[in-house]
């Protein structure tokens, strides 16, 4: 099978690869899927506390190259977007514009899912520091 | 000399042919075009003795008796069917079960659960961790319904090779015909159908530096004499046992590639081996948990199969695959999405079996080419585990199996 070009771009230059700490404020975390499926994705996100808006996005990935292509991918995306905005990026999104074949569509549902868990994990932190605010 | 891309290291799933083969061949084609089985003229005596000589070579190569006993076929796939169906098929009086191991290629596998659909039991019996089949497990699997033992002589994805003549010995002794898968083994290491007591074997030309499209299968003449009932009906060619015309060009470079094989195979193996080993500890000496699949020394000359912890096996190939073409065990890169189930048969979890790697080197493989592979394997691992969570996890101690992963 041949690999679209934006995948072979993304695998050969893949964007924000990387970590941010896990209890840093402002950092909401997501890890998907699983070892013996052979994908793990590793979604982060910081968001600005003041403006609510994505600053900076980092992922690491142990999958196939489509795997790859398709976090890196929702690591640009996400940069710049409101969390609520985030929340709209869909697997479909990233099927387009990677050209992924049919047997690769779930590497973008599994992006798509890392997404969804670094936003909700971020949400999480914040009901939970915002309670503490709250309350002293 | 300068390299050429790609590097061609998948010489398991098929090589190129010798241009001595190709050279053979091309007569065959155009001016020796007889049938065969044309018995009255020129052109079919000068085509059976094409046949026949190619027989003799490649009677020689698996040490067989009677030229006679070899059976020409399509390639190892139709070999292995008629061999596994036709036992089926002519001993069903005798008995209806079969044992084989969980290794075998799909090939073999698919033709024993298709037997299980129509009323024959098979038991895949488990290999050990290194590959081997334990004896003491076989002799147990066999029942006295058993009229049949097909087992690969070596394996197509770790290069495992069994003690077939120990398996031989055993199947003597419960008087059952042995089956012997050799796709991988025939022209590569010895192999010797009366030493190992073996009563059927299957091989193919395209693995030992032949044409695709041509197979054998040994078949027992004597002691014991071996009936097979045919799949292919029709004129009668190859004793009964396979009709059709013989593709003649074909047989010849099969005998041919053989032929060669048996010459240079002592001095071929040890080179390969040579090159293998020296890839093997310069992968293993400079990438941690990275694990060698298979057992360390019973193992196919060209053969070199490594599970990369943390990464993904086709993840690997992507990042090799501009220059070289190798193959892996996961299930990416297979037609069926499962990762490799021999890898898994090992006792590997999952992961390491998605993380597999084979390296399979062949005649025209150079020292230069196992360097360059060698190098870009390490730089590609260790590129990708800085981008893997799992490698990232494991370096914070954190135990893998601890995590309770949310698969899709």
């Amino acid at each position: 099978m041949a690999y679209s070009e934006k995948v072979v771009d993304h695998y050969n230059n893949p964007r924000n690869v990387g970590s941010f700490g896990k209890d840093t404020p402002g950092v909401g975390t997501g890890l998907v899927g699983a070892p013996e499926c052979g994908d793990v994705m590793k979604l982060q996100i910081k968001v600005n506390l003041d403006t609510g808006v994505i600053e900076d996005a980092k992922f690491k990935t142990f999958g196939c190259g489509s795997a790859i292509a398709s976090s890196s991918l929702a690591t640009e995306w996400l940069k710049g977007k409101t969390v609520d905005e985030a929340a709209k990026i869909k697997n479909t999104d990233i099927v387009n514009e990677l050209k992924l074949p049919p047997v690769k569509i779930h590497c973008s549902v599994l992006a798509e899912d890392a997404i969804k868990a670094a936003l909700a994990d971020y949400r999480e932190k914040q009901a939970v520091a915002d309670a503490r605010a709250s309350s002293t | 000399m300068a390299l050429k891309f790609p590097i061609f290291m998948d010489s398991q799933s098929t090589t190129p042919a010798d241009p001595r083969v190709v050279e053979a061949m091309i007569p065959y084609f155009t001016e020796k075009f007889g049938h065969p089985a044309s018995r009255n003229h020129s052109f079919g005596w000068e085509a059976e003795t094409a046949v026949d000589r190619a027989r003799e070579q490649i009677a020689k190569v698996i040490g067989a008796r009677d030229p006679k006993e070899v059976i020409f076929t399509s390639g190892g796939t139709e070999s292995i069917n008629l061999a596994v169906k036709g036992v089926a098929e002519m001993y069903r009086e005798k008995g209806n079960h079969i044992v084989t191991t969980a290794i075998e290629q799909r090939a073999s596998l698919d033709v024993c659960k298709r037997l299980e659909r129509h009323g024959y039991e098979v038991t895949y019996i488990p290999v050990r961790p290194d590959g081997l089949v334990d004896l003491e497990t076989l002799r147990q699997a066999i029942t006295d319904k058993t009229i049949l033992i097909s087992i690969m002589l070596a394996n197509n994805e770790i290069g495992t090779i069994q003690d077939i003549a120990a398996i031989g010995r055993l199947a003597k002794e419960k008087g059952i015909i042995l089956h012997a898968d050799a796709t991988q083994a025939v022209g590569k290491i010895p192999v010797n159908v009366e030493a190992a007591g073996i009563d059927l074997l299957s091989c193919t030309a395209h693995l030992i530096y032949g044409p695709k499209g041509v197979g054998a299968l040994y078949v027992r003449r004597k002691a014991p004499r071996v009936r097979i009932a045919p799949l292919i009906d029709g004129g009668g060619h190859e004793r009964g046992m396979r009709s059709g015309t013989l593709p003649v060009p074909l047989i010849v470079g099969f005998g041919r590639a053989a032929e060669i094989c048996g010459e240079v195979m002592p001095e071929e193996g040890l080179r390969l081996a040579g090159l293998r080993d020296r890839l093997q500890d310069m992968i293993l000496s400079n990438v941690d948990e990275a694990y060698l699949n298979g057992h360390p020394e019973r193992r196919l000359p060209h053969n070199l199969n490594i599970s990369f912890a943390y990464v993904e096996g086709e993840s690997v190939l992507m990042g090799l695959n501009k220059e070289s073409a190798l193959s892996s065990g996961s299930a990416c890169t297979s037609s069926t999405l499962e990762p490799s189930y021999v890898i898994g048969a090992l006792g590997a979890s999952a992961e390491l079996a998605h993380s597999s790697i084979r390296f399979s080197l062949h005649r025209f493989t150079t020292a230069e080419e196992v360097e360059h592979v060698g190098a870009r394997t390490i730089e590609v691992v260790k590129r990708l585990r800085e981008m893997s969570p799992l490698y990232e996890l494991a370096k914070e101690g954190v135990d893998l199996k601890s995590i309770h992963w949310k698969a899709e």
